[in-house]
């Protein structure tokens, strides 16, 4: 196990590594942040000076190696738009971020699995079916039509909801949570609903799917041969067999959201990762997308890691470290 | 509609007679960022009119744009080559510094370090003496008529303060420390910072000390980011802001139709244009090879005169534009209204496509940026169908705008046949457009930047070598006129209109609609 | 887990029958010879016809379909054709509306495009777009994922990181290598036939991690349960133990994220265009629309978003339908 863990480890820095190589090959082509950074009466000579302050004439390889270089010591620069050290901007906003995620995640999970069930038990009822036709309009309306959507029925329309932020936060350290004032957890409601709608839909899906298959094995047959009840079945035998393809899943959509929780953010204004990650994109802010960038990569190590491991928890069969079968 | 050059609009009478004691927030929220607080970092006018609350230089501007009195007095040209500047007294900064001739003086160097965007705000051998501590003169090494043009955003700093904190220096770009300025501000203007997240929220109170009279009844104010607009446009309906910047222009009429709000409209400085490549020998991303098309004037005018700008006014603009015949607003040039744009006929187009060698057309790609300009990308949907009619096949590369300054500005040696850009004149003055617009370039961009076609005449080169000296206004203008008019009858640069201020405003808040978009607050009177 | 013993093929009766509930046989899953047979063989045009629901999302998506790629022929205008545009015609309503033409059913947009025509033509993009770009996902994703589970050890640990550097790159960002790298490499390349391969790749390589992980963790079950050690025991190429054996039982979940990224793959498209990587401005697909028709959801022009939008839902919907029931109808362990 311990073993197991270093491996992985050492696995994580050769895929930011590899991450870092590629986003500094990507960065040629996302634009001219020199542009961005300077007035529009500023000098063609001051121009180039900053683009060779900057390292942008250098070679893709050198730049690459100054950032491993920096990064190496947590020194991820300063971002050319904000002017603040990246590593200061990512811990401002990635609290905003991970809340939203995570309760989005949250609604997603606690809506999706009930009704997963549910339409996989009673297949045919026409609650099953409402729950499907309903469930599939988070993922064949975009996002951003969704979002905007929601802020004209319950903030223009009915004011009962804010239209965009976070509301009052409350600092622990770094930490500003949202969680604990009235107006920080109203103006959580929509964006989470809005981020964890796709997912909902996604989880009920896979839910029913999987229980359509797990009800039909023998084992359950067996069950209920044995005379169990309905509810130790379907919640204690066949549910759990659905888990590993929705564990992977969630896994992989939470890191998704934390990461990319681009339109959401946009739309509700929300102060966090995504919508960070998105300016530094149209502006082309190296230093803030390079640091990103090896943020994500290191979560998404992390969480196919817990993964893997949550595997082994459900399904003792599996194998996944010590050696291949 | 009609423009004004400033709107003053007073949504309802106001009753001022509220207690002055009783807490008003003003809250606000514009498309863009407020990062760093150190204004000598980004010259741009959203970031330098929030800090122009703080913030103040030597002069302001006032409602109408005319340069007023700020931290100086008053000033006077002693000879052309002397600028004589007497110092307000008694003008304390917010952390309670005392201002002087000093301050100005290391202002003067500050704007003048590495990491300065603003150095282009006086001549770089210009020199400041101090006479007094409340005496300035600067000295030039030839004549400048528009020397304090752009001083009303040059701001003040603390020489105490700064070097106490550690802030001498603009920041730099390769900085590996930050600058103090980056999150802190201290002026001497009649708001100061209380809380500061970029990109975020801000968070201003009143500065009790100031040194004028407040012409607002405000105590706090909130700024915040809102980039999509649907968002904005909400957040004003629901009364969560109380002004907020742009208006989308087809929302303008959703927002009028709410009793809460409206729109106050106004015209823009910034002129958005054509370019078309005159420079290269082959037309790039082109099926006409060997030639350029563009090179040919009747081409150029073939173009311009394909363009219904009419029809882009009303449907792609909303009737938020002003159609312009000239690179610079009306507003900025007092002879603008002499010119009058090429009409609109297709027929008198296709005649000169044909005089050109052209009579079946060619095709070419259109540069454009889809979020840099009110409705950019539209306008140039529009142009594409519209050159359609003339057999230009058009094909659109519509991108976003660090992409676009990018592909079709000096970085990749203006990679591009045609495009669109804007552009403001940051003087207020019709020489900055003379040179960055239509002067000769290089390849390399050397001469006129921002000249994105490369259209040159020698003639244009001359003239503007004679305007940024001459300090009689008539006769300057009368050149400045020559050469907008070389420009006119060879098309070089093709004008196509000034866009359109639109502030959402609730009905509560009484505020001031600048030209130059710059939000003021220190005008604002809410109810 | 032995496999399905005959005497419970036949469900007890608590358990609820569904109507394309195949009569019960008598074959282990698993061990079932060929899976092409299955395909053509009767049970599944019964099953399919003895729902309703089935047969009109199967007409549904014909006729979208069908439409979408006749465009050129039944569509009342060319929407790509800019000459035929007019900008005098745009922000048109429907003809039902008051202000409307006859000439354009459904309106116009902000360029004087025929909304209908414009979704005939954009239909038909946007699905060959996701069609394409889901199947390569899958493709990808399905071979790497049973590779990794089934093999384990190094090739597991080789796969899965390559898969988490490519989840650290968004679609956005892999679009814009693709297309920057594309354009280095075919200097002189037309930029239209181009820009659909670059699309297809983009959006195919950003989600094909999702196929990959999920038929690993499958693989990982199936591996070690004991008709895949008799099948590796008795000699069987570890080929044909992945593709025959296990692919059968990752089917399920494979489709439900098959079905639902195709209609993410659309909208991802939209998104794109807004880069400049996707396809031009002036040949709107599908997601561009909705994407354009958002900006006037306030000013009123409703028709610009609602009738692309509800076009989408429809396609995803009838699309999702006829996943459900093509993974029940394969699906052994359902029979």
């Amino acid at each position: 196990m311990l073993a197991f863990a270093i491996r992985r480890l050492l696995e994580a820095a050769i895929v930011m590594l590899t991450v870092a190589l590629l986003a500094f090959v990507l960065f040629r082509f996302v634009g001219d942040p020199v542009n961005q950074m300077v007035g529009q009466d500023t000098s063609l000579e001051d121009r180039m000076r900053l683009r060779e302050e900057l390292g942008l004439n250098d070679a893709v390889i050198v730049q690459f190696a100054r950032f491993v270089a920096g990064a190496a010591s947590f020194d991820f620069g300063i971002s050319y738009q904000m002017k603040q050290p990246v590593t200061a901007i990512i811990a401002e906003r990635a609290p905003a971020t991970i809340e939203l995620a995570l309760v989005a995640a949250l609604f997603a999970v606690s809506l999706g699995i009930p009704m997963g069930v549910y339409t996989g038990i009673h297949r045919d009822s026409w609650l099953s079916r409402v729950f499907l036709a309903v469930s599939l309009i988070g993922i064949s309306l975009p996002t951003f039509l969704i979002g905007i959507f929601l802020i004209y029925v319950f903030a223009v329309k009915l004011g009962v909801l804010p239209s965009f932020g976070r509301g009052e936060v409350v600092r622990f350290g770094f930490w500003r949570t949202g969680l604990l004032t009235a107006s920080g957890l109203k103006a959580l409601i929509l964006p989470a609903i809005t981020l964890g709608l796709f997912q909902m839909t996604l989880v009920t899906r896979l839910v029913r799917a999987e229980m359509l298959e797990v009800l039909r094995t023998d084992y359950i047959k067996f069950a209920r041969a044995r005379g169990l009840s309905k509810r130790a079945i379907n919640f204690g035998h066949a549910l759990k067999n659905t888990l590993v393809p929705v564990i992977t899943v969630i896994g992989l959509q939470l890191g998704a959201v934390i990461a990319f929780a681009i339109i959401t953010e946009t739309v509700f204004q929300w102060p966090g990762m995504g919508l960070m990650f998105i300016q530094a994109v149209q502006n082309a802010d190296i230093p803030v997308m390079a640091a990103y960038l090896m943020l994500v990569a290191f979560l998404f190590v992390l969480i196919n890691f817990l993964v893997d491991l949550l595997y082994v928890r459900v399904d003792p069969r599996i194998r996944i470290y010590g050696r291949g079968a | 509609m009609t423009f004004r050059p400033l709107a003053v609009v007073s949504a309802l009478v106001l009753a001022l007679a509220a207690t002055p004691a009783a807490a008003k927030t003003f809250r606000y929220a514009f498309q863009g960022d407020l990062n760093a607080l150190d204004p000598y970092t980004l010259n741009e006018s959203f970031t330098l009119g929030a800090l122009g609350n703080v913030m103040e230089g030597l002069t302001k501007r006032d409602k109408d744009l005319k340069i007023i009195p700020a931290l100086a007095e008053r000033w006077e040209v002693i000879d052309p080559l002397k600028w004589r500047f007497y110092l307000r007294k008694g003008v304390k900064f917010q952390g309670g510094e005392d201002f002087t001739a000093d301050d100005v003086i290391f202002s003067l160097d500050r704007m003048r370090s590495p990491g300065s965007q603003i150095k282009t705000r006086a001549p770089a051998d210009m020199k400041a003496v101090k006479v007094d501590d409340y005496t300035v003169d600067f000295v030039l090494t030839s004549p400048n008529p528009i020397l304090h043009a752009e001083w009303d955003t040059w701001y003040m700093f603390s020489k105490k303060w700064a070097e106490a904190n550690g802030a001498t220096q603009a920041q730099a770009a390769q900085a590996s420390s930050l600058n103090p300025f980056a999150l802190k501000a201290n002026g001497t203007g009649p708001f100061m910072i209380v809380s500061h997240e970029p990109g975020v929220k801000t968070v201003f109170k009143v500065n009790p000390n100031w040194w004028g009279k407040p012409e607002h009844n405000l105590t706090d104010v909130i700024f915040q980011t809102i980039k999509s607009d649907a968002t904005r446009v909400a957040a004003l309906l629901s009364g969560d802001i109380d002004m907020m910047d742009p208006v989308p222009v087809q929302d303008i009429e959703r927002v009028k139709s709410n009793p809460n709000v409206t729109v106050l409209t106004g015209a823009e400085l910034r002129t958005i244009f054509l370019n078309l490549d005159s420079m290269r020998d082959e037309l790039l991303y082109s099926n006409v090879k060997g030639k350029n098309p563009f090179k040919d004037a009747r081409v150029r005018k073939a173009v311009y005169q394909a363009i219904d700008m009419e029809a882009i006014h009303s449907k792609v603009m909303r009737g938020m534009s002003t159609n312009s015949a000239l690179l610079i607003s009306p507003l900025l040039y007092a002879r603008a209204g002499e010119f009058k744009r090429w009409p609109y006929d297709i027929a008198a187009a296709k005649k000169l496509m044909g005089e050109a060698g052209y009579p079946n057309g060619f095709e070419v790609t259109l540069d454009c940026p889809n979020d840099r300009y009110v409705n950019d990308e539209g306008i140039c949907q529009a142009v594409a169908q519209m050159l359609s009619r003339i057999d230009i096949k058009v094909k659109l590369n519509a991108m976003p705008k660090a992409k676009f300054f990018q592909k079709a500005g000096p970085t990749d040696k203006y990679d591009s046949s045609f495009n669109l850009l804007g552009w403001t004149p940051g003087s207020f003055d019709s020489w900055n457009v003379i040179a960055n617009i239509i002067g000769c370039r290089d390849a390399d961009g050397k001469g006129g930047t921002f000249n994105f076609g490369g259209y040159c005449n020698q003639k244009i080169e001359e003239l503007g070598r004679n305007i940024l000296v001459e300090t009689d206004t008539t006769k300057r203008d009368a050149m400045i006129a020559e050469a907008f008019k070389i420009n006119h009858e060879e098309a070089g640069v093709l004008p196509l209109h000034q866009q359109a201020l639109a502030w959402g405003v609730s009905k509560k808040v009484e505020i001031v609609q600048r030209a130059d978009n710059q939000i003021l607050f220190y005008w604002v009177k809410m109810q | 887990m032995q496999d399905a013993p005959e005497q419970f093929e036949t469900p007890p009766a608590s358990l609820p029958r569904t109507a394309q509930q195949p009569p019960a046989r008598l074959t282990p899953a698993a061990a079932e010879p060929s899976r092409l047979r299955r395909f053509l063989d009767s049970d599944l045009l019964h099953s399919f016809l003895r729902s309703k629901l089935v047969v009109l999302a199967a007409i549904l998506t014909t006729l979208l379909v069908g439409a979408a790629f006749l465009a050129p022929v039944i569509a009342p205008h060319n929407p790509y054709d800019l000459k035929s545009l007019s900008l005098l015609d745009s922000n048109l309503p429907p003809m039902w509306e008051q202000g409307g033409e006859p000439g354009y059913p459904l309106g116009t947009d902000d360029q004087g495009r025929d909304i209908l025509s414009t979704i005939l033509y954009g239909t038909r993009a946007s699905i060959l777009i996701g069609l394409a770009s889901v199947l390569l996902a899958i493709a990808i994703g399905l071979s790497a994922g049973l590779c990794a589970g089934y093999a384990g050890g190094r090739i597991d640990a080789l796969i899965m990181r390559i898969a988490d550097v490519q989840l650290t790159f968004p679609a956005i960002l892999t679009a814009l290598l693709i297309d920057g790298v594309a354009i280095a490499i075919f200097k002189t390349y037309d930029l239209d036939a181009a820009k659909f391969g670059i699309l297809v790749v983009a959006i195919g390589l950003s989600f094909w991690v999702q196929y990959a992980r999920t038929v690993r963790g499958v693989t990982l079950v199936e591996r070690n349960k004991e008709y895949v050690q008799a099948a590796r025991l008795i000699g069987i190429s570890p080929f044909k133990i992945m593709f025959q054996h296990i692919l059968p039982n990752v089917l399920s979940p494979v489709l439900v994220i098959a079905t639902i990224n195709l209609a993410l793959a659309i909208i991802t498209e939209a998104t794109l265009s807004f880069l400049g990587v996707g396809l031009p401005a002036t040949e709107p697909s599908l997601g561009t629309m909705i994407q354009i028709g958002n900006r006037y959801l306030f000013s009123g022009s409703w028709w610009m978003v609602a009738f692309p939008g509800l076009t989408l839902a429809v396609l995803a919907l009838a699309v999702n339908l006829l996943g459900d029931w093509l993974r029940d109808a394969l699906n052994p362990k359902l029979r």
